[in-house]
């Protein structure tokens, strides 16, 4: 299975390396998409986990017995089409082709490639693009 | 020998049902496999359109007369200031004037799309100096488009011909007019519908000036001048193509008419509000040198990439590209492949194209002659300070 979590950290200090015990216990392949970790602030860190689905959901009582809330990611960067002119501008900011402009030259967002960077949030000049997690 | 059609001819078969027309796009075809000559035998009408940012839009308004009356000196729309120091109740709203709230995440280009969009718009309006004529001083209510009498968007400035493309050479991000532009060369944006944008199909204004009727956010609109910053001497191509932006048209039409689907605002983050204005102008084929330049393709068209990271009115220029390198999506720059991105919808900028097509089709709309024509001899001076005693 492949998912994308959020991982809210609480405000005390988690000693323990997070990432080392998921690879290395849970056997789980781990691509960081977005982190904000800072001390004496609610860290957050989102991540793309591959592996089996029993490891994975030892993995999630393992983060939780840490204080780690735990949060799928259902919906990351959301495209509301009735707002958008498709102009095209946010293919220009975006790193992976996640937004691209099709042979008809209509918007098109591909979510598996999109990274969760927000470049793309700032760069819509009609505010058509939010992150919703 | 070449023949050649009149305004008035083409505005017959209209009547008739006979005129032939297609768009911009489709003109690129016909030129391409039919040839010049046929297709200015067969083509009438070439429609243009482009659905772009202008910084240099707004409307005027006229609120009607409040009991007492009041001088609408000071006043805001939805906490945007306008401009009142005109007659007592006419009011222009600026596109880019942020809102006092807000900032410019909500700007005179929101209040514009609210308007076409027949939202409420609050309205405060102040006077400090009374007069015999206007004793009020102040004033707060709603207004909306069916409460107000004269409502018209007037551009002064609009369908920029051939604006140049920008990058960003620095190594920090710059936020722009163009979009958002990544450092060293991280990416590079150009602001134009290209192969359907009126001013690129019509590149010596000889079938469009002062009083041409287009289509205008969604309604009939007319060229009411040349626009500001009109440079109609910019260096040219062999087929009278600028390198870089030359000609403008300043616009009006009827706002009440608009719709938000042609008049949208838009907010460059950095930077402040700008409005989507969508413009389509109709080209009577007349002869084949107009047949030849309005089916010009993308790969026969170049502009300028500049270097946004020279703030001044000269930016260096990086490269020289057609638009058919910009429109695949990726240029190359000092060796590096670089992602390109467009400001002007295309799919809708096509789309107003095939309205106006369709328009002239179903004989809802009729071509005109210029009343007079665009300058071709004027200069667009950069700003001059002096002080007296210097002249």
């Amino acid at each position: 299975m492949r998912k994308k979590i959020v991982l809210n950290f609480p405000p005390r200090t988690v000693t323990k390396p997070i990432t080392y015990h998921l690879v290395k216990d849970y056997d789980l392949i781990i691509n960081i998409i977005h982190a904000k970790i800072e001390r004496g602030e609610t860290g957050v860190l989102v991540i793309e986990v591959k592996g089996k689905k029993e490891k994975f959901l030892e993995a999630v009582s393992f983060l939780e017995k840490q204080g780690i809330k735990v949060q799928l990611l259902a919906q990351d960067i959301d495209l509301d089409i009735d707002k958008c002119v498709e102009c095209g501008l946010c293919t220009g900011v975006c790193p992976t082709q996640a937004l691209y402009l099709d042979d008809e030259w209509h918007i098109g967002f591909d979510k598996d490639k999109c990274i969760l960077c927000e470049n793309c949030v700032q760069a819509c000049p009609t505010r058509s693009i939010s992150l919703k997690i | 020998m070449s023949f050649k059609k009149t305004v008035e001819e083409i505005n017959e078969k209209i009547k008739r049902g006979q005129a032939v027309v297609v768009t911009a796009e489709e003109m690129v075809d016909i030129v391409k496999s039919e040839g010049v000559k046929e297709a200015a035998r067969k083509v009438d009408v070439v429609t243009t359109g482009t659905f772009g940012p202008m910084c240099s839009s707004g409307a005027f308004i006229n609120f009607g007369h409040t009991n007492p009356p009041l001088k609408f000196f000071e006043v805001y729309l939805n906490e945007v200031q306008a401009y009142g120091g005109i007659a007592a109740a006419d009011v222009y709203i600026g596109a880019t004037q942020p809102s006092e709230d807000r900032g410019i995440e909500y700007g005179g280009a929101h209040v514009i799309e609210d308007f076409v969009a027949g939202k409420p718009i609050s309205i405060s309006a102040y006077n400090k100096w009374p007069t015999d004529c206007y004793p009020n001083t102040e004033l707060e209510s709603l207004v909306n488009k069916e409460t107000v009498n004269e409502a018209f968007l007037f551009n002064p400035r609009n369908a920029y011909q051939n604006y140049a493309a920008a990058t960003n050479s620095s190594n920090k991000t710059l936020r722009t007019y163009m979009g958002i532009l990544l450092p060293n060369y991280g990416n590079v944006t150009y602001s134009t519908s290209s192969q359907l944008s009126p001013l690129l199909k019509d590149p010596e204004y000889r079938t469009l000036g002062i009083g041409t009727r287009i289509f205008l956010g969604g309604t009939i609109g007319y060229i009411a001048w040349q626009g500001t910053q009109h440079n109609p001497q910019r260096k040219r191509d062999e087929n009278g193509i600028p390198l870089g932006p030359a000609g403008t048209i300043a616009l009006i039409g009827n706002l009440k008419e608009m719709s938000t689907r042609y008049i949208r605002a838009a907010t460059y983050t950095g930077y402040g509000c700008s409005l989507f204005v969508g413009v389509g102008v109709p080209i009577p084929i007349l002869d084949e040198d107009i047949a030849y330049k309005a089916g010009l393709s993308d790969e026969q068209i170049k502009t300028l990439i500049l270097d946004y990271a020279v703030a001044s009115n000269s930016r260096p220029v990086v490269k020289e590209v057609t638009y058919a390198e910009l429109r695949s999506g990726w240029v190359e720059i000092k060796g590096k492949k670089v992602k390109t991105a467009p400001l002007t919808s295309y799919v809708r900028s096509r789309e107003i194209a095939e309205t106006l097509k369709n328009w002239i089709r179903e004989k809802k709309f009729f071509l005109t002659e210029p009343v007079a024509p665009l300058p071709k001899d004027t200069v667009f001076k950069p700003f001059t300070p002096y002080r007296k005693g210097a002249e």
